[in-house]
């Protein structure tokens, strides 16, 4: 797979608070992670809610955030992490910091 | 265990002899029936959508019949399958932690159209699920989650305090295991493959099944050999 999207690449959720429906998490808006896979390509959910096909199909990547970057006072060891699926226009790429 | 009269909300009918609420002597107060709750806009929605779709064809009483038959027709007992299988047989492992939905078909058990992933615990890692924007389950497999599931106590908690979550459902986990917590938000369920405990040896799958409840395919507990 090309492009600024595989598992392996930093990226960040976008800041954004549309109204409507959408299936990226507030927790997880601004936050950085790491691509761990594809989940698949599926019809937008965001048009989808209001009876539109939703097409194309967005790919939908499952992104590693450490609890640490999700909750800066989180309390339990650094290893802790939730694993979120996000519909990749929510995501950008993040550069790698060297 | 400690139990908390005054705490407890249950349907029993047992002897009144203990203080929870109500003086002695007096009846202990009914029940709510179903219909004595509010007939709320969501409920009311439901059954003008159901209603809507019988009228137009769109499928027949009885195919609905059918189909809510079918999911409560599914258990726990399904996964405890899958897992006594995993357990015992290394590439079935495979099979299942790459599609659990063709490992189940493998055993007969239809484990419906959405795709199904187990996560895998192992030594130092531990999975749990949630959906936190609704109530995403693999119902298909494993019958209708526990309310507490769908509660927004235990849907806000588990993704910001894991281990509190764990705790207060019993389980108690090292700062040397990391806990891992997958959010259901697409087309994609999950289920937890828990380790095998120690002292299983040479079990047959139906034993081993035995130890595997609900709440170890969620991952808030880990299957455990009963003391003898």
């Amino acid at each position: 797979m090309s492009g600024p999207f595989a598992p392996g690449r930093r990226v960040r959720v976008k800041a954004l608070y549309p109204p409507g429906h959408t299936r990226t998490p507030w927790y997880t808006r601004g936050r950085e992670g790491v691509i761990l896979d594809l989940v698949d390509v599926e019809p937008d959910p965001e048009e989808r809610a209001y009876g539109r096909p939703g097409l194309p199909a967005v790919p939908v990547w499952r992104v590693v955030f450490a609890q640490h970057e999700l909750w800066p006072d989180y309390a339990g060891p650094a290893g802790d992490r939730v694993v979120v699926g996000i519909f990749e226009p929510w995501l950008e790429p993040v550069e790698e910091r060297s | 265990m400690s139990h908390d009269h005054h705490e407890h909300d249950h349907d029993h009918d047992h002897e009144h002899d203990h203080g929870h609420g109500h003086p002695p002597g007096e009846r202990h107060p009914f029940q709510p029936d179903l219909e004595d709750g509010p007939y709320t806009w969501h409920m009311a929605l439901a059954d003008a959508v159901e209603a809507l779709l019988l009228e137009k064809g769109i499928f027949r009483p009885e195919e609905m019949r059918r189909t809510l038959e079918d999911i409560d027709s599914k258990t726990p007992a399904n996964g405890a399958r899958l897992v006594a299988r995993a357990w015992v047989d290394p590439a079935f492992k495979a099979r299942l932690l790459a599609d659990v939905n063709a490992a189940a078909a493998e055993l007969g058990i239809d484990a419906g159209p959405i795709p199904i992933r187990a996560v895998e615990c192992r030594p130092g890692e531990h999975h749990v699920i949630v959906c936190t924007l609704c109530s995403c389950y693999p119902r298909l497999l494993l019958g209708a989650a526990p309310d507490w599931y769908k509660a927004r106590a235990y849907r806000s908690r588990v993704v910001r305090e894991p281990r509190a979550v764990l705790a207060e459902l019993g389980l108690e986990l090292s700062e040397e295991v990391a806990v891992v917590v997958h959010d259901s938000t697409a087309e994609l369920r999950f289920m937890v493959l828990p380790e095998r405990p120690a002292g299983t040896e040479g079990w047959d799958e139906a034993r081993l099944a035995a130890l595997v409840t609900r709440d170890c395919l969620i991952g808030v507990a880990r299957p455990e050999v009963p003391r003898a």
